[in-house]
Order: C-alpha cells, then sequence, then structure tokens
C-alpha cells in the first residue's frame, strides 16, 4: 500500500496558510536528502536533484525539522484546528 | 480577560492530569489544544500501563473507552522468513498488565474528565508565544489575543515548539528520538479473538525486533484493539537518515513478513498516523521550571525505553500531577517564582519518574547496539531452525547447533561484552 493511499484515509482539514516552508536554496548545496527519508508522508519528494515539497499531507511529527540541519525547514503548527485530525491515534 | 491560575498547553494525558488536578482543588485553568479535539493529534503504539491513572480515576477501566485489557505479552524475534517468541499469557492478568487504547477516544475521555471537575478546555487553539511581565511567563499568545496566567504548564508533546522557546531545553537530536509509524486495521472481533487466542475483552501486546527494522535499532509492534489492529514501526531517526531507509517502507515489510500477514489478512487499513518518542532518557531532561513555567510528560522527555518498556503515558500523568501539587503550592504561598516551582522536580526525583529514568539511564546507549536488531535475532532464528529440522543428517546436540550458527556471525567476546552490557543497562 502507497503512503498516498494511506494519507487518503485520513482525515485532514487543510489550511490555506502554510505551516512548513523550505528555503530551497539551501536545499541545492544539501545532498543528503534526509527530509525525503524522515517524513513518513512523503512530503519531500527529490525530482531531477531537487526537493520538491508538499505540506498537505503532513502529519505533524515534526521529524524533518529535527533532521534537516541546513536550517532549510521553517516549520511552525498549522494554525489551531487545522491539519492531521485522527480518528483513532 | 481574566486571569487564569494555570494555562496547560495540549489536552494529552500530561495536559489533563495536571488540569484536572489543579481544577479538583478550586484553581482556575484553561487548557489549550491546538486540535480539533483532544487526541486528534496524538497516537501511540496502543499499550498503557495504568498506575497513575488509577490513582487519579480509581476503577478507571471500567468506565474509560478501553479496547482491551493485555493478558498475553509476546516479544519475537524476526528474520525476512522466520520468527522465534517469547510468549507470555496469563488468566490471571490484571490492571497491571496494562490496557490497550487509541488516543482519539481516550484523550476525549480524560479531557472531559478535567471539564467536569472544573478545567475549561478551549479547542483548535495553537498557544505559539508567551506573555512576559519582567522576564517571567506569564501566560501565553494565540496569534494576536493574549492569555494571562500566574503559570504556564507545557503538555504540548515531543515535537513541542514552546519548550525551546522558553529556553527550557534544546531541541532533541536525531538520536535523541524515534519514529513511530502506524495503522489501524479494522478486522471483525471473533476474527482477532480466534487468531491471537483471547476470550472476551483479552488483549495482545506483541512486540517485535529484527528484520522489521532492516537490523536498525527499533522494533515492531502489534496491538489488539477491540474490532481492529494497531500495527506499526518505531526507528531510530538518526538511523532513518544515515540509512536512507523510510519507515513507512519498514512498515510495508512488518506487514508483508510471513508472521504478521496472518494476523492482518483480510484486515482494512482505515488510518495511518506518525509521531516522535523522546527516547535518551536521563540525557534530555529540560530545565524543569522557569519563573512563571513548567513543562511536562513528551514535551519534558519523559519516556522510558528499555527495549523491553517504552512507557511515556504514565510518566506523562505521573509529571502532570507533580506540576499541579506544585503550582497549588505555589498558588497558597503566592509565589511563581524558579524558586518556588522548583518543588516540581523535587517531587519527580521522589516518584518512579525520575528514578527510573535514573536506573535505566544506560539502556539508551545499549539500545543503540546493532548486534541486537541483527545478529542475534538471525543467529537464535538459525538455530532454532536448525534444532527443529531432520534433514536426514547425523543431528549435534542443542548446544554445539547453537555454537556452530554463532561462527562467523559473532565471536564469544562480543556476545560476553554485549551481556554485561545488557545486565548493566537494562
Amino acid at each position: 500500500m502507497k503512503v498516498e493511499e494511506k494519507l487518503a484515509l485520513n482525515k485532514f482539514e487543510i489550511d490555506k496558510e502554510v505551516h512548513i516552508t523550505v528555503d530551497e536554496s539551501k536545499c541545492r548545496e544539501c545532498n543528503m536528502t534526509v527530509c525525503v527519508y524522515t517524513c513518513p508522508a512523503d512530503c519531500y519528494v527529490l525530482r531531477d536533484q531537487h526537493i520538491t515539497f508538499s505540506y498537505e499531507g503532513c502529519l505533524e511529527c515534526g521529524s524533518c525539522r529535527i533532521a534537516c540541519d541546513k536550517g532549510a525547514i521553517k516549520w511552525v503548527n498549522p494554525r489551531g484546528g487545522f491539519g492531521i485530525s485522527y480518528q483513532f491515534g | 480577560m481574566d486571569k487564569f491560575d494555570a494555562i496547560v498547553v495540549g489536552a494529552g494525558p500530561a495536559g489533563c492530569a495536571t488540569a484536572y488536578t489543579m481544577a479538583r482543588e478550586g484553581l482556575q485553568v484553561l487548557v489549550l489544544e491546538r486540535g480539533k479535539y483532544p487526541g486528534a493529534k496524538n497516537m501511540w503504539g496502543g499499550a498503557f500501563f495504568g498506575p497513575v491513572m488509577e490513582e487519579i480515576f480509581p476503577d478507571f477501566w471500567k468506565e474509560a473507552p478501553v479496547e482491551r485489557s493485555v493478558s498475553r505479552h509476546t516479544i519475537s524475534m524476526l528474520t525476512e522468513h522466520e520468527s522465534l517468541s517469547f510468549d507470555f499469557r496469563s488468566d490471571r492478568a490484571d490492571k497491571n498488565h496494562g490496557f490497550i487504547i487509541l488516543r482519539a477516544k481516550f484523550d476525549q475521555w480524560l479531557a472531559k474528565k478535567a471539564e467536569q471537575a472544573g478545567a475549561i478546555i478551549a479547542t483548535s487553539l495553537e498557544a505559539d508565544d508567551f506573555l512576559y511581565e519582567g522576564g517571567a511567563v506569564a501566560g501565553v499568545k494565540v496569534g494576536s489575543e493574549s492569555f494571562p496566567a500566574s503559570v504556564v504548564i507545557l503538555a504540548d508533546g515531543a515535537n513541542s515548539l514552546l519548550a525551546a522557546k522558553a529556553g527550557l531545553r534544546k531541541e532533541f537530536g536525531l538520536h535523541d528520538v524515534k519514529q513511530g509509524v502506524k495503522e489501524v486495521i479494522q478486522l471483525p472481533r471473533e476474527v482477532i479473538e480466534d487468531r491471537f487466542g483471547l476470550q472476551d475483552d483479552e488483549g495482545a501486546a506483541l512486540e517485535f525486533i529484527g528484520s522489521c527494522t532492516r537490523g536498525l535499532p527499533g522494533g515492531g509492534f502489534l496491538y489488539t484493539n477491540h474490532d481492529s489492529l494497531s500495527v506499526g514501526v518505531v526507528v531510530q531517526l538518526a538511523a532513518v537518515g544515515e540509512q536512507k531507509v523510510k519507515a513507512s517502507d519498514l512498515l510495508e515489510d512488518f506487514k508483508n513478513h510471513p508472521l504478521i500477514q496472518r494476523y492482518i489478512s483480510k484486515g482494512k487499513t482505515v488510518e495511518y498516523s506518525a509521531h516522535l518518542i523522546p527516547v535518551t532518557g536521563v540525557k534530555i531532561l529540560p530545565t524543569f521550571a522557569k519563573d512563571g513555567i513548567l513543562i511536562t510528560g513528551d514535551a519534558a522527555g519523559l519516556v522510558l525505553g528499555t527495549g523491553l518498556i517504552l512507557e511515556g503515558a504514565n510518566f506523562a500523568m505521573a509529571s502532570g500531577v507533580a506540576a499541579a501539587q506544585t503550582v497549588i503550592k505555589a498558588k497558597k504561598a503566592g509565589d511563581f517564582t524558579t524558586k518556588a516551582l522548583d518543588h516540581y522536580e523535587g517531587l519527580l526525583k521522589s516518584r518512579f519518574v525520575l528514578k527510573e529514568l535514573n536506573a535505566f539511564k544506560r539502556a539508551p546507549e545499549f539500545l543503540e547496539n546493532e548486534r541486537i536488531y541483527n545478529t542475534y535475532p538471525e543467529l537464535l532464528c538459525s538455530a532454532a531452525m536448525k534444532m527443529f529440522e531432520n534433514d536426514g543428517t547425523v543431528r549435534e546436540g542443542s548446544f554445539k547447533t547453537l555454537m556452530g550458527s554463532m561462527k562467523g556471525k559473532i565471536s564469544i567476546w562480543q556476545l560476553m561484552k554485549d551481556a554485561w552490557m545488557a545486565k548493566e543497562s537494562l
């Protein structure tokens, strides 16, 4: 089962305001791709040597925030009530 | 706006325990929860030990949304094709053997208890900064709105953004946390009871090490809920980054393992979740109190991980109660300075919270030894494979078979060293 299929089962209230911003200029100097592997929701994808990012499926675990040591990731929580809402947890 | 005695950030086990304890003593308590409801942002593996819960709410399991109570506990070593298990069952297992619980239901129940005691639970509100008065924390901000309070108690979990902002601790590092990913897989309750050999509300807690993390520090788990299974993998975040292995891929491998596949067969995945777990114990402990602020639960790194035990919620609740007792005392004295709030750390030291974290302080280092996840499962599974087969050749004694399996995999010296470390750490 693919991650995107799993994420489709979850309940999200997606905010128009983006809660994670990625400074791609810093990503260009980094070949670690640690964000790609540490994100359990595949929010970071390596395409043609570029990191592309989407915040919609974010499970708000904070792994990428800890993993990126280039300071490329700016992380705040989604505004109250937005983001993931676990039905089971 | 009225000034609260205490504002609690986060309505999980730590936040609800602290809010309940303070509200019961008549304090004006506001709990700010960023999720749509308490539990909306929370997940765990699923097994929960309840001694502190029992202290606060005697006989809680009779009323709380508990899925099943644990009567079977297994620890299994996995290789790609084999498994070797230690399987404990008891028909005398009681409340001390733990409960299997889903957070979305449980946290709402817990928050309701705090509310009934008089606390205000406000959901969909994300506290993102502090109010200060003369250098002391004097409340929180939610966007441009201010919520003043005599004291703030952080209970905002492993990914606390406010802990570092308040200067209570550094950010966790990659070696300090494990990442847990989990699926909830629905199956009819009779099928679950048949497959796991359970009756009525009995539950099984299954834990795994070995190929489920491809030999990386961590493990797999499977817990039986009422009519679903919680199936997941926990893996050290540093190893994920260094080895370029995704936890989501490990989870798929785990689900496809012959042992697990039979348990979850024909089940329907209904949710996928992920969370961080602080696991390096005393190494990452924060400054517990500063002027006008205390920190509890996962946000404070109060999780015990020994390999056999991974316990956070019971610690969270104990720290929540200790924080509440400290604030009740501080209110009587009218003193919320660091000096008064330092009482909190003393309470944690006098209880199991810091006692157990100190007793197992070498466990995190021991658990980084990859032989535990790699060499030993392979060695023991291959020895078992030999012992339980008859290929027509002359058989050797069990001890010789075991020694034969060790050949080329591990030296006697390494084995003794690991055994010594295990004795010292666990």
